[in-house]
């Protein structure tokens, strides 16, 4: 039995759940076929930062439509995600290198985005007393915060449901045909039919793009986190370093999630990865140096999700190069969460309507396709 | 004493565990020429069973029993070895590329494995009963320990309940030392008795059934048993009077010490974290790793010996800790003498003969399994039986899927103490199997380390290099 739908979008990350409900909400019909189930991988997993800080030029735009839906994501979804904003600190740790965010923050401030702030080593003590004396400064962005990311895409899964998207978990899309006005979507469960297909596929996406002749580098990575015991609450704000891979940010019950992005050995097809202790280490001695608070903490648990790296490390948006009807969405390069909501909203304009008001000209697949 | 800067960065075989299946397995292959290193988490080897068996100051051996002292003939084996056996040592990771994270005395190290032997052995299985989280109900595991490592032996009023061999060999050794025991609360469902009997024909033939008969005939004797089917610890700021009921009516009794124990289970976590596939084994009610004959598991290199295959006793874990390294040895050494597999394996046979009856008479009853209400079962994170059921109705589908909604098994036990009853929770509220429910994905570090010793790590050349940008 064949069946159909108005969009079929391939992947249950927040990215795939956030289109299915904003299709949904604009009354089209939306089947999601996830090979795990919602949330499996990178989107449930990772160290849930809603950063606007620090972000490419291209991928501003969708990071500030999507930080409007942050704020008032409870009215959306109806679950709070967890979501809270102290701010995202990006912390200098010599005076050169607060010089270069100075140039960053002017250069902002000149294209009219005004969401990065300089601040002085006054301001930095401020907002973050636990901080090593020696940094000089830093960048804030104060609307930014965390959030849970496991939570978030199933309060979208969740969601999309109730307004009328239809979940399929636990099935593997093995091809993607065109026939006749359709696309016919193969799976490990019987055959789907739309008119339109989304590929929010991530650390996969590139199979999917393959089927359609868009074979495109994507790097599948898997960035580690841990997590420690409950410590007693020492910082608000989520904090990110730039010369040394470190981010930071305790949450509501006390724990610490340490993060920035060393990278564990995925193993795509089964699902697992494979830590690497001696990088971990790495990010032990730099929060070790950063905050003292920290010497008596205990590591609980460290896990790595698995997700995809696109080679300028910018995310895949907008039409397939080649198949009418499909649409990219993948390709987040390890800071996906925060664009899950507006991308979504972009992504349901954009195949409910035919173009978007918000500028994704920078994030075509053409860009990785040989002339 | 070892230090973790006197580690060599490689060994042909990592042994982790330092039990009966340990210490066999490191002097086998030690013997046979093979370097091997065996990390124990404890100041002594032995494991549970033997535990403290080269420094406990119980010296009348009547005691602890005659199988205790077993240990000793193992421990002097492998220490005449030339493995080299490290104790204080907690390895708190284990890869599928056999690489081996340890820390001793604060210290941490990363060591590659030719080989690696899981001999990690059993925990007890969670107890979830109102109130079992109150000062003063502890399990009869930990006051064994107790009595093992400082010959310390309860004598204020205390009651035992539960099911199980060791639950009786602990009141006989309680007794033996001179302790008293106010009653027994006896939880094996009578029914047991219907499936078991069909096995007692192999039971009787096996080494256990004597010394079982003896062990209860000894302890009846001198401690009133009631047979319960609900128990409940009760009681404001530590525990007061144990309240259980039966067919027969409710009753009460004041009480100190409230211990309990309804049989062991493997400890999977190491192995789980490195990768291997379990499966649910229905007669132990519990996970076991898929192993071959050799004790291998599902990931090359890495096998599982000891309780930690499935319960079986001390004695087989020694015999299979033997199998487990005479596989390693061959891989690793294929001309090295070792010793015939098949007078090994049929030792094994006759310590597991029996093993059914035991198991079928000892499986705990479906209502100390999977608790109801109010009653915790996430201890770290304080989540009740009732809050698992209804997100298990709300739709959740399996315990990694719960974390998210509860934080159950995310506190610093990493579900050691909740993973079974979960997982049986959320089975029995979506009708599934424990299998299609499936287990926590366990996380390194599996036991938890301070950042002081993660930090320790020995810092590489690239990394170096990269800091100093």
């Amino acid at each position: 039995m064949v069946r159909t739908a108005d969009v079929v979008v391939i992947g249950g990350g927040i990215h795939g759940c956030s289109t299915a409900l904003h299709l949904a909400l604009r009354g089209l019909k939306p089947i999601l076929i996830e090979k795990d189930y919602a949330g499996r991988h990178a989107s449930g997993v990772n160290a849930g930062g809603v950063r606007q800080l620090a972000r490419d030029l291209q991928e501003i735009p969708l990071s500030i439509s999507s930080m409007d839906i942050w704020e008032c994501i409870e009215a959306l979804v109806g679950d709070d995600c967890g979501f809270e904003a102290h701010g995202t600190v990006l912390v200098a740790e010599s005076e050169a290198e607060l010089a270069g965010f100075r140039e960053r923050v002017d250069d902002l401030n000149l294209r009219g985005f005004g969401h990065e702030e300089l601040i002085d080593a006054a301001e930095l003590r401020r907002l973050v007393p636990a901080v090593s004396d020696r940094c000089p400064g830093g960048v804030v962005s104060r609307r930014d915060g965390a959030a849970d990311p496991f939570r978030t895409t199933q309060a979208f899964r969740r969601r999309a449901v109730e307004k009328g998207a239809e979940v399929v978990e636990g099935v593997t899309v093995t091809g993607l045909f065109r026939s006749g006005a359709n696309w016919r979507v193969e799976t490990s469960a019987g055959v789907f039919e739309a008119p339109k297909v989304v590929n929010a596929a991530g650390a996969w996406a590139d199979r999917i793009a393959a089927m359609l002749g868009e074979p495109v580098p994507l790097a599948v990575v898997a960035p580690m986190l841990m997590v420690t015991s409950r410590l007693p609450a020492f910082i608000k704000p989520v904090v990110i370093l730039r010369g040394r891979k470190l981010s930071f940010k305790q949450l509501g019950n006390g724990t610490v999630v340490i993060g920035g992005g060393h990278l564990a050995t995925p193993w795509r097809d089964s699902n697992e990865t494979v830590l690497d202790w001696q990088k971990l280490a790495v990010s032990a001695r730099t929060v070790w140096e950063l905050f003292p608070a920290m010497h008596a903490a205990t590591v609980v648990r460290a896990w790595a999700g698995i997700e995809a790296y696109m080679p300028d490390g910018i995310p895949v948006v907008g039409r397939s190069s080649t198949s009418e009807g499909v649409f990219h969405q993948f390709g987040f390069s390890t800071h996906g969460f925060q664009l899950g909501p507006g991308t979504g909203a972009v992504m349901a304009e954009l195949v409910a309507t035919g173009s978007t008001n918000t500028p994704i000209d920078g994030l075509g697949i053409e860009r990785f396709l040989k002339k | 004493m070892t230090a973790a800067a006197d580690l060599a960065s490689s060994y042909e075989l990592v042994v982790i565990g330092g039990g009966p299946a340990g210490l066999a397995a490191a002097s086998l292959a030690a013997r046979a020429g093979v370097s091997t290193a065996l990390f124990d988490e404890n100041p002594g080897v032995g494991g549970q069973i033997y535990r403290a068996i080269t420094s406990t100051p119980v010296k009348d051996r009547a005691v602890l029993g005659e199988d205790y002292w077993d240990g000793a003939a193992l421990a002097d084996e492998a220490k005449a070895s030339g493995a080299l056996i490290v104790n204080g040592a907690t390895v708190w990771s284990l890869d599928r590329q056999r690489l081996v994270g340890v820390s001793i005395g604060g210290k941490a190290r990363v060591i590659e494995a030719g080989r690696v032997i899981i001999a990690t052995g059993s925990q007890e299985r969670p107890f979830p009963i109102p109130g079992w989280t109150l000062p003063g109900v502890m399990t009869v595991g930990a006051a064994q320990t107790v009595l093992k490592a400082q010959g310390l032996v309860v004598c204020e009023r205390t009651v035992l309940a539960g099911s199980g061999p060791l639950l009786w060999l602990l009141a006989a050794q309680t007794l033996r030392a001179g302790g008293k025991i106010d009653a027994i609360l006896d939880t094996t469902p009578r029914r047991n008795w219907l499936q078991a009997a069909v096995h007692l024909p192999d039971f009787a033939l096996s080494p256990y059934f004597a010394k079982g008969l003896a062990l209860l005939r000894e302890v009846r004797a001198r401690v009133p048993v009631h047979r319960v089917d609900r128990i409940e610890a009760v009681g404001a700021d530590r525990v007061r009077e144990v309240v259980f009921s039966s067919a027969g009516g409710t009753r009460r009794l004041p009480v100190d010490l409230l211990l309990l124990h309804q049989g062991v289970v493997p400890n999977v976590n190491l192995a789980n974290a490195a990768g291997v596939t379990h499966v649910w084994n229905d007669r132990q009610l519990c996970f076991v790793p898929v192993l071959d004959a050799d004790f291998g598991s599902s990931v090359p290199g890495i096998a599982v010996a000891g309780d930690g295959a499935g319960i079986a006793g001390g004695t087989a874990a020694a015999e299979r800790g033997r199998i487990a390294a005479i596989a390693a040895v061959r891989a690793l050494k294929p001309d090295a003498v070792v010793p015939d597999t098949q007078a090994i394996r049929q030792r094994l046979q006759r310590e597991e003969m029996g093993r059914a009856f035991l198991d079928w008479l000892n499986r705990p009853a479906d209502g100390f399994r999977m608790p109801e209400g109010e009653t915790i079962a996430c201890r770290c994170e304080e989540v009740t039986a009732q809050q698992v059921r209804e997100t298990a109705r709300m739709g959740c589908e399996g315990p990694n899927q719960m974390k998210a909604f509860l934080r159950c098994g995310m506190g610093p036990c990493q579900g050691r103490l909740c993973g079974l009853t979960v997982t049986e929770l959320i089975a029995e509220e979506r009708k599934a199997t424990p299998d299609e429910v499936g287990y926590y994905r366990l996380r390194p570090p599996v036991k938890p380390i301070t950042l002081a010793e993660l930090a320790s790590l020995p810092i590489s050349e690239a990394e170096r290099k990269a800091v100093e940008r």
